[in-house]
Formats: structure tokens, sequence, C-alpha cells
């Protein structure tokens, strides 16, 4: 089918245009690229207040902001950037990439692709409208812990709304992507022939419907305390503080998977393009996203051992919180596997897949460290996590999706990026990084609490250190943007169909760029 | 031409880098630690015996794993001219990868349990000490002697706000430190009266959450008497990093003496508080000076430096943090009948972070900061309470 009969096709839709084609789409290329651009501007709105808080604690004292609005930003930033920024880009990536990787022309239920985006600018509207509310915005970190929690004014019962909306969009797209595997792929697309992005999210979105309606629950139960004389979490009225954690963490485990098993499927996309090798251990890889999966659901206790559990319950949640290095493990060693023996180059794609496998293993031990009940005592609410979780969420998810970002740019616009700039945004990225997140592991092990404002001298060394790294990983952001407005605009080389030399699977398939509906006949899979 | 373009630009960036260099405050207190503190009880030389060891087998498999991979990065790159091998399988190898990490895995936890099963045993204490977390100061309350006392930060505000150089212990000091004995097993009780805070010192190898409606349970033996200090680890709201853990460990025989030196101020305190049933009486620093009538200048100057008490909840001006925390400038009880003003000051307001201040201050502080509240902070009423009034009302 040549690109000039799509073209005419699609002249007898009468697409509208300007504004009206955003808000009115149903095209999953359209509502990918929104959601990309709406994770882009939440990562630097997340960002911004990361930097106000790395301010805050670049020297001993209070100078920038005071604590009440300290403990917003750190709250607001993990909210912004956990429900702003990975999941929407995530969901970004499986928008373009689902039906042209199964050979569907669109997803399986358009309409509601369009609602479950456009719900999301009006739930972080409220969100970040709470920071001028009376009382400020959420302060009780993005676990929202009661007690704590029922304190606080309006901006708190604002953030409970936006989740309830970001929970709906999110189940909403969770289902979209489930329907659209289950019924759209094309003849020959076995479950088994899929590529591994698409089972990721395949797993991913299960966890979703199964994690979100939790935390709905959950803040549900916390605004009823707060306004309708519930005591679910009141000891006085016969309620138990600790509940609220168990809840919170039934949805927060399997969370932490929902963002990273698709920067998993990304990485096992990238590395064999770039090994020029098929995925090494293809069944595996399928098996380990499960066994993760199923895992996260038994794991969730990790997360509060020092409330005093008893010990049996301490000792099942080490062992089943171990056992999750094992399918992890499994994934690391495919990964060098499929390098092993190839013929390996290392364009930005590849230099950012090679740098979320070692630094996200980084994150992986210190989380098998942190499993472990008697040490955990020792780093629980530290720097130490601090530095583990960013491992993990940065320079696992976030990193990862600018590896993707950079592979299949040159197929979404047709032009290629600037490979020159792309290394160097990579390599600022990678420094700055480790330069923010190592030092805090120190800090952790030397004392420091999360959350604090204010610090005692003997960790100012490592804090400037990491406030340094910070600003540097912020501006190298810019670079970012200004790459990728730059193959948009078309001002590069043009991309071919295959774009790389070792690029496998349907999507490499069509045009770069691909018309506007891609497989209205569907192909055949051998 | 672009040669001498690189040099200027090395040495610009050379200078960049000395400029950053010159940056850093090398304080005389800096530490530099890269590992846990050095440990300061069985418990905590445990957990970092455990953590080294971890941290041990953790590296070695990172290096073997990434000694793979680069060496795959170095040796099996295009640029070399290698030739990929279409391999996807080895069911022999994957086994392995499986088995062998689930080995280790066991390896690991073996200790770990055992350390654990260790640090849970609280029985046969020689001393219990029960601690309750405030919005944001600690409680401590010796069970077996029947003292008890509050503990606040100390760090002048003047510090935090950058006016004045910030001392030694920034942030990590307190008015009253809790007070234990070297060499015996002290077995601590663990409660909250709002939110959950969690105690901790490194050195001791504990951490444990203070939630309300709760008692945990934790234990130490400290070896080395000392001052350990550590600090509120659960996010508690706005002064979280303003609620510090210091611990004086004294030689046994020392402490022993420290508690027959508070038993004197516990037995004149608990006689003036007749009215009071609580069984957790407090230690009042000023009950055994006899009452006297004291002057609008005394109590407002006395009254200003208990306010230094209040401004973490309603601000030094008065302000508050609405609607959490209440203004007093200009609000219905600073304003209102004087009798609301000392209820609520006394016996603190049900349901809220208002504590009864009665169990913690003075009979002077308490008129004293109620004149200060009701004649400063924008506030003008021009009445006055005297401690002899509140003394009454007890």
């Amino acid at each position: 089918m040549s690109a000039a009969h799509t073209e005419a096709h699609d002249h007898h839709h009468h697409r509208p245009s300007g504004i009206m084609r955003w808000l009115t789409t149903t095209n999953h290329k359209d509502i990918g690229t929104m959601y990309l651009i709406f994770s882009l501007t939440m990562f630097f709105v997340g960002g911004v207040m990361a930097l106000a808080i790395r301010a805050e604690l670049f020297q001993p004292g209070l100078q920038v902001v005071n604590p009440e609005l300290f403990n917003s930003l750190t709250t607001m930033h993990a909210l912004i950037m956990i429900f702003g920024a990975i999941m929407p880009g995530f969901v970004g990536f499986a928008n373009w990439l689902i039906p042209m990787m199964i050979g569907a022309p669109d997803m399986a239920l358009p309409r509601m692709n369009n609602w479950s985006f456009w719900i999301l600018p009006f739930a972080f509207a409220m969100l970040l409208g709470s920071l001028f509310t009376v009382g400020g915005g959420p302060a009780s970190g993005w676990t929202l812990y009661a007690p704590l929690s029922v304190q606080g004014g309006v901006g708190v019962d604002m953030t409970i709304l936006s989740i309830h909306m970001m929970g709906i969009s999110s189940v909403l797209g969770a289902i979209n992507i489930i329907v659209t595997i289950m019924n759209m792929r094309a003849p020959g697309m076995d479950l088994m022939k899929m590529p591994l992005f698409v089972w990721t999210w395949l797993i991913t979105a299960f966890l979703l419907i199964a994690a979100m309606p939790v935390l709905a629950g959950a803040v549900t139960m916390l605004l009823t305390d707060r306004h309708f004389g519930t005591a679910f979490f009141d000891p006085a009225g016969g309620g138990d503080p600790v509940l609220f954690q168990h809840i919170f963490w039934f949805f927060g485990h399997p969370e932490v998977y929902i963002l990273i098993l698709p920067a998993f499927g990304i990485v096992s996309q990238i590395v064999p393009t770039f090994s020029r090798k098929p995925l090494f251990g293809y069944d595996s890889m399928v098996f380990a996203t499960a066994g993760i999966a199923f895992l996260s659901f038994i794991v969730w206790a990790h997360h509060m051992f020092t409330v005093g559990m008893p010990l049996a319950g301490e000792l099942f949640f080490m062992y089943a919180t171990m056992l999750i290095a094992v399918p992890t493990g499994v994934k690391v060693f495919n990964w060098v596997a499929t390098m092993w023996r190839g013929s390996i180059t290392f364009e930005t794609p590849m230099l950012f897949a090679l740098a979320v496998v070692f630094l996200f293993t980084i994150g992986g031990l210190s989380g098998l460290m942190l499993a472990i009940v008697p040490a955990d005592f020792q780093y629980h609410d530290t720097y130490f996590v601090v530095a583990h979780f960013h491992y993990v969420l940065f320079a696992g998810s976030i990193m990862s999706m600018m590896g993707a970002a950079y592979y299949w740019l040159p197929k979404w616009t047709g032009r290629m990026y600037s490979e020159r700039l792309g290394k160097t945004h990579f390599w600022l990225t990678t420094i700055f990084f480790n330069l923010t997140f190592f030092p805090q592991h120190f800090l952790g092990l030397a004392g420091m609490p999360r959350r604090i404002p204010d610090y005692a001298l003997e960790f100012t060394e490592f804090n400037v250190i990491s406030s340094i790294g910070a600003f540097g990983l912020g501006l190298a952001q810019i670079l970012f943007v200004y790459i990728v407005v730059q193959a948009v605009r078309g001002k590069n080389e043009k991309a071919t169909a295959q774009v790389w030399e070792g690029a496998d699977g349907l999507e490499w398939t069509v045009d770069s760029p691909p018309p506007y509906h891609t497989f209205e006949t569907p192909p055949t899979v051998k | 031409m672009s040669r001498l373009f690189c040099r200027c630009r090395a040495r610009n960036l050379l200078r960049i880098l000395a400029a950053t260099v010159a940056l850093f405050p090398l304080s005389a207190y800096s530490e530099w630690g890269l590992n846990l503190p050095p440990p300061s009880s069985p418990v905590a030389a445990r957990i970092l015996d455990l953590h080294n060891a971890i941290m041990i087998v953790c590296l070695v498999i990172f290096v073997v794993v990434f000694g793979v991979m680069f060496y795959s990065l170095y040796a099996h790159r295009k640029s070399r001219g290698h030739q990929a091998h279409q391999f996807s399988h080895n069911s022999k190898l994957e086994v392995v990868w499986t088995v062998i990490p689930f080995l280790i895995l066991v390896g690991m936890a073996i200790p770990s349990t055992a350390t654990l099963l260790y640090m849970e045993d609280t029985t046969q204490s020689d001393l219990t000490v029960k601690i309750t977390g405030y919005q944001w100061k600690w409680h401590y309350e010796y069970l077996d002697h029947d003292i008890g006392y509050f503990s606040n930060l100390s760090t002048p505000r003047a510090q935090i706000e950058n006016r004045e150089p910030k001392g030694e212990h920034y942030l990590l000091e307190v008015d009253n430190a809790v007070v234990l004995p070297a060499n015996r097993k002290i077995r601590f009780l663990l409660t909250s009266n709002d939110v959950i805070h969690a105690w901790w010192i490194p050195k001791f190898g504990v951490k444990k959450d203070a939630i309300p409606g709760y008692i945990n349970e934790f234990w130490t033996n400290v070896d080395t008497p000392g001052t350990y200090r550590g600090q509120c680890a659960e996010l508690c709201g706005k002064d979280h990093g303003f609620m510090p853990i210091v611990a004086d460990v004294l030689a046994p025989e020392e402490f022993d003496a420290w508690v027959e030196a508070q038993k004197p101020k516990q037995v004149a305190s608990t006689a003036t508080e007749t009215q009071q049933s609580e069984s957790d009486s407090e230690q009042v620093a000023a009950a055994v000076e006899p009452a006297r009538e004291w002057t609008m200048d005394e109590l407002m100057e006395h009254g200003k430096t208990v306010y230094f008490q209040c401004i973490a909840c309603h601000g030094p001006e008065g302000q508050g943090v609405p609607p959490t925390f209440p203004p007093l400038t200009g609000s219905e009880i600073t304003t209102g009948p004087i009798e609301d003003h000392i209820e609520i000051v006394m016996n603190g307001r049900p349901n809220t972070t208002m504590l009864p201040f009665k169990l913690q201050l003075s009979d002077e502080d308490i008129a004293a900061v109620i004149t200060y509240e009701r004649n400063s902070l924008g506030n003008s009423l021009g009445d006055m309470v005297q401690p002899s009034e509140i003394a009454a009302l007890r």
C-alpha cells in the first residue's frame, strides 16, 4: 500500500484541524503524542520542584523555602513524577507502539482512549492548584500516611480528588491496552511472538487494574476520616493508623512495577537491535515479568518494617522480597547474553539502554539490601532509600523513556535526531544523575533522614555535591527538548522505514513517518 | 586553530572546576562518612556485620555481571568487525543463573534471620523507658523510677535562620537528653500522642515507629558511656527535621546517682499536683519556689522565652499555620475571656495537637506565656494572670 493512497483515504474523514483536532482525536498516534508531551511537561514541573528542594538542601539552615512548603514540594514532586511523568509517558509509548507492533489499525477503544488522556490535565491542574489554597498543598509525603494526612487543609482534599481522577484515567487506559492486545493482533501474531514491550505492557495493565482501585479505597477512607466522622485510621475511634499503610502499600508495591516493567520492555527492544541479535531467552523474559508481577502483590509490607510487625510477618516479607531478585536477575543476565557475541554499536538509544541495565542494577542491589529486615532498620526513611528509588525510577524508568524517544523518534517523525547532541545529552544526564544520587547512599548510611528541610553539619559536603549534580541534571534536560523539537521540525536527514540496521518488528515495516492510519489491512506474521 | 580553541576551553573548564571546589564548605565537622557509623551496641554491631557482608556479596555479583557485559561491549563491537552469532537460547545456562542467585539468597537469609531473632528478644531487661512522640518533641518516662520529662530541640532559631553561626551539634541538641545506663539491657516502649514519628539513634542500631494507639517495643544495650545523637525518622509534619534525639549514656553507678537526684524534684512536684490523677507525674522545674506576686514586666519578659515552645505551631509573630494551627493574633481565645485562655493552655484541646501544657510547664511558665500572648503578638488586652492563680487551678 502506498503512502499516497493512505493520504487520499485519510481525506475522507474530514478530521478537524487546530485545537479541535487534538481535543476530539481518537487516533492512537495523536493521543500517544499528547500523552508524551504531557509527560514531558510534568517532568519539567516536577523537576523544578526537585530543584527547589535541592536548593534548600544546598546548605544547612533555612534559606529558600519554609518547612511547610518544603514538605509540599517533596510530596508534589513525587506525585507529579510518578502519576504525571512516568505513568503517562509509558502510556504514550504504549499508544504509539502497541497497535503498530501487533499490526492493529488503532487501539480497540478509541473514544475511551481520548477520554483517559483528557482527564489528566484537569487532574493535575487540581493537584497543582492545591498549592495556592489556604494551608498549602499536601504535605504528608506522597504516601499520605494517616494521621498526618488528616491534618492539613482543603489542599489535601483536592489531592485526593485528583488521585481519583488519575486512577480512573489509568484504569481506562489499562483496559484499553488489554482489550487491544487480546483482540486486535494481526493473523499469526501469537502471544508468544509479541514484542517484549507489548508483553510487559500487557502485564503492567493487569497490575494497574488490580492496584489503582486499592489506592482509591485508601484515599476515600482518608477523605471520610477527614470530613465525615469515620475513624478508619484514628485509634481514638477504634481505628488503626497502620491499616492505612497496609492498604497504601498493597497498591504501592505493584505500582513500583507498573513504573518499571514497561522500561524492561523498552530495554528488551533496544538491546537486540544494536547487538544485531535476537533477544536471548524470550520465554524466560516473559515468565520473569509475570513472576515479578505476581511477587509484587505479596511483598508490600517491606515498606513498613519499622511499624512493629510480628516476627513471622517480618520474616515472610523479607523472604518474599528477596525472592524478587531471582526473576530480576534473570532479566539482567538475558540482556547481557543478548549482547554476548553480537555485533554491537553505540547509538544514543543503546547508550541509554546500557545505562538503564547498569544503573537499574545498582538500584536493584540496594533494594535487595533494603529487604534484609535488620539492616532495613538502619536504612529505613533515610537518604539511602532516596538514592535507591531514584536509581530505579530515574535511571530505570525515566532514562529508558529517553532511550525509547531516541529509538522511535525517527520512525514517528521521519527525521533522524542529531546523534552528536543525543550522545552529549546522554553523557550529561548519566554523569549528573550519578553526581546527584550516588552521594545520597552515603548520607543515608551516615544517618540523614528523608524529608527534612535542614540538616546537621556533618551532612553538608555530600548535600552540596548532590545539589550541584541536580542542577546539572535539570539543565541537561533542556538539551533533550531541543533535540526532540529539532527532529520534529524536520530539519535533519530523512529516516528510512527500517531506521536501524538491526531493527526487527512490524513498526519498522511501515514508512517513516508512518501514515495516519497504519495496518488498515492486517499484515500477516509468519 | 581548533587545537588552540580546545586548549582554551580546557583551561576554562579547569578554572570552573577550581571555582566549584572552592565553593565547598569544607568545615571542621566534616566526616565524609561512607558507611554506617561505628556501632555502640551489640545490635548495631551485628547489623553492621550483616550490612558489610551483603554489601560485599552485592559488589562481587555486580563486578562479575558487568565485567562480562563490558567485555562483550569491548570485544563484540561492530567497529572491530565482530559478526553477530544468532543464538537465543541455552536452557542449561538459564537454569544455572536461576538456581545460583537463589542459593546466594538463602545464604543471605540465614544470618539475617538470626540477627532479627536476636533483635526482637526484649525479655530480661534491666530497665524500661517509655517514649512518647509529640509534634515536635519527645517525652521520656522511666517506668521503674517514676521519672518523666519532655525533650525539645535547643538549637536557637537564629542559627536555623542563618542569623548566627551554627554550633557544633546544630539541630542535634536538646534541652533534656534521655539519660541511660551503659551495659544494661534497656527495654523501650514507644507510642505517639498525635501522628506517627520514629525514634532512631544510628549507633544503637534501633529504629522504630511511634504510632498513636500502639505500643511498640525494642531494646538496646550501650557499651560505652557518652552522648549519642539521632533524629525523628518518620515524616511528622512541619518540624519533622527539628525533633532530634539525644541520649546521655552514663556508667551504671552514675546513672543510679542521677535517678536518686531526680527523686526530690519529683516528690515536690507531685505534692503540688494534688488534683492531677495521671500517674505520669512531671518534672516541674520551679514548683519548690513559694508563690509570689509577679509584675507585668516580669511576666512579659519570662513569657517571651516560654513562647519559644509555641512558635512551632503558632508562629513567631502569632500568625499560626491556618487551617491546622490557628493564629493567636486577634483570635477569639487570646482576646476573649482570660479563663478560656487559661483553660486551653492548661488542658489542651481534645483531638488536636494542642497539648495540656500543665503537664510540662510550671505555674510561672503558664502564667507568663498567657500574659505574653495577650499583650504581644499584635494583641494588647492589658490583663495578666498570676502563677498563684494557675496553681489554684491545678
